[in-house]
């Protein structure tokens, strides 16, 4: 990685352009965010500002945003909607604890274990539950919305063709507010569905009582969220990578995401994380430094403080708009080809992922089940092995485990000849069971008054083989 | 002659097409640079098939290889670069700043529909690039 210095001022002119930006894109997103998890504006503003801020002095990938996301908002709908705000806020601080603990213990290891067929699944179940939570907004609420909808998509695919220098949803809104007051619109406004107050965020110990059935409210909530958002920040932190060609310390980045949240806690805001189409906004418009980050999440604040009272005339439809664009922004358009040219397995995967996350409204349990299903066929797959059988000598092909030593044991204890050989230098003998294989059908032939040799086992393998029945090594 | 030949490179037909006129213009000692540009536009959905970054080198690595081997079987020197960004843009800037003496690109390359409401990438290359521009058929 580049120097602390290099970092944060290698590319000052650069970063404050892409900062202010992502700022002016990250408000409405923010609000809407806030709008799904059912809370005020001002706590996923007060996430977005506190996260921002952080994330720029303590992060692991330069010119990545992080602030209050689709995602982690859809983990704490039901939390908000049982017990309140201040659940949350308690939430929040433990999910940072959690992060944090993941980071000391290099949970970006583990994210391998995360395979793309799981990934891709999670985009796509995020994309429609963000599509799902529109749809409220905008059924049956008359003729006037649906119009609001169209104008404000209509701005933000086409405007961006000639002219990129303000965001298109920010011109959508600024136009459509604009309209709906001018023209006395009767429409539903943020105003409706909660308060923007314009002042900075302050230090306050969530109001919950500190006992164990508070914990155990909230603990499934905060580990759902330190999962969902490791993973999407981890992944966001791979494409900045690529879009970058740099380096980026992925345990620090886990760390940082547990502090941000840890203290966004305290400040009001709710649970948050890296934001793939915010980054990668960032990244478009030049940013590549910590600086971007901060400008990010300091100019928001900045705004709110002084625009807060016009953000409540912003009318829902708009809003509902722009979030039917991110929906659109974070479904992956290559699983269709997916679909058709990955394995079956892999498909499976990817499908069963976001089934399960529509059906229970889980991102977290979609992911955990979507990894045990993976290695489930990964285990099927590698566990099928062949033995090759040539007068007498048995050629084994693949690796020996639990899961594959029947076919083995099956195959070669038919055995017709006298002298049997079997033969492992294709093989690996990976555990117990395929060392008691081994043992299993060498007694049982040699009870049959053959004789059996066994070679080619690879150094790993009589290692483990000598290990397990207790032969010394060394002789 | 040309000494240093920016080929851009795209994984297309085209790009191969390109490659072999790339080979007429070189000589013995000229260098052909293959450059291909990583599209910020795809990064995600990129990055998502791919699962790791070492996957997604071997693709793009992949979509090199056509052209790599009209280079090789024409005994030519040449090396890949990679580029991130938006291709057009990213192609000429790259030119510019190391002064190559042509830079050869296909004339279409893979999408066709993008193409036909912004314009060719090739289009934009040769409009703005300081030294000659081959556009191949």
């Amino acid at each position: 990685m580049q120097s602390l210095k290099q970092q944060w001022f290698g590319n000052v002119r650069g970063d404050i352009l892409a900062g202010i930006v992502v700022a002016l894109a990250l408000i409405p997103e923010a609000i809407a965010f806030s709008i799904i998890a059912g809370v005020d504006p001002m706590v996923g503003l007060y996430a977005s500002f506190s996260i921002a801020v952080i994330i720029a002095f303590v992060g692991g990938r330069p010119g990545m945003i992080s602030a209050a996301t689709g995602a982690m908002a859809l983990v704490i709908v039901d939390l908000v909607a049982d017990y309140g705000l201040q659940y949350l806020l308690a939430a929040t601080i433990l999910t940072g604890v959690i992060q944090m603990l993941f980071g000391v213990f290099g949970i970006a290891k583990l994210m391998r274990f995360i395979p793309n067929a799981v990934m891709i699944g999670f985009v796509n179940a995020l994309a429609i539950l963000i599509f799902m939570a529109q749809v409220p907004h905008f059924l049956g609420e008359g003729t006037l919305t649906y119009i609001f909808i169209a104008i404000t998509l209509v701005i933000v695919y086409v405007v961006p063709r000639y002219f990129k220098a303000i965001p298109a949803p920010l011109i959508a809104i600024v136009l459509l507010t604009t309209v709906a007051i001018m023209m006395n619109l009767e429409m539903k406004t943020i105003g409706d569905l909660g308060a923007i107050t314009q002042s900075l965020p302050s230090f306050f110990i969530p109001g919950v009582p500190f006992n164990f059935e508070t914990l155990s409210i909230i603990f499934p909530y905060a580990l759902a969220l330190a999962l969902v958002g490791l993973m999407e920040s981890l992944m966001t932190a791979q494409i900045v990578d690529d879009m970058t060609d740099t380096k980026s310390n992925k345990n620090m980045e886990a760390r940082a995401q547990g502090i941000a949240n840890i203290v966004n806690g305290f400040f009001g805001g709710m649970a948050g994380c890296a934001m793939i189409g915010q980054s990668m906004i960032n990244v478009k418009s030049g940013g590549r430094g910590r600086l971007s980050t901060l400008i990010a999440g300091v100019f928001l604040m900045f705004l709110i403080l002084v625009l807060g009272n016009v953000v409540i005339d912003i009318p829902m439809p708009v809003l509902v708009g722009i979030m039917i664009m991110v929906s659109i922004g974070t479904f992956d358009w290559g699983s269709f080809k997916y679909i058709v040219k990955a394995p079956k397995s892999d498909v499976f995967v990817m499908l069963a992922t976001v089934a399960v996350v529509v059906y229970t409204d889980n991102l977290a349990i979609g992911v955990v089940l979507g990894v045990i299903l993976s290695s489930l066929f990964f285990v099927a797959s590698i566990s099928k092995v062949r033995v090759h059988q040539d007068n007498g000598t048995f050629i084994v092909e693949g690796p020996l485990f639990f899961a594959s030593t029947q076919n083995f044991v099956k195959t070669i204890e038919e055995a017709k000849t006298n002298s049997v050989t079997i033969d492992l230098s294709s093989s690996h003998l990976w555990d117990e069971s395929a060392v008691g294989a081994v043992v299993k059908v060498v007694t049982k032939l040699e009870g049959q008054g053959k004789t059996v040799q066994v070679i080619g086992m690879n150094p790993a393998s009589e290692k483990l083989y000598k290990q397990l029945l207790g032969i010394s090594s060394a002789h | 002659m040309y000494q240093h030949i920016l080929l851009a490179v795209d994984g297309s037909e085209n790009a191969v097409r390109a490659a072999k006129e790339a080979v007429k213009i070189a000589s013995n000692d000229s260098l052909i640079e293959m450059v291909y540009v990583a599209d910020f536009d795809k990064a995600k959905k990129e990055m998502l098939h791919a699962g790791s970054t070492e996957s997604l080198l071997l693709e793009r690595k992949r979509k090199v290889v056509p052209v790599e081997e009209v280079l090789r079987a024409a005994d030519k020197h040449f090396k890949l670069t990679i580029l991130h960004g938006t291709p057009g843009p990213e192609i000429v800037k790259y030119a510019n700043e190391n002064k190559v003496d042509i830079v050869v690109i296909g004339s279409r390359g893979l999408n066709g529909l993008q193409e036909m409401v912004l314009g060719s990438v090739s289009h934009k290359v040769m409009k703005r690039v300081q030294c000659p521009a081959l556009i191949v058929k």
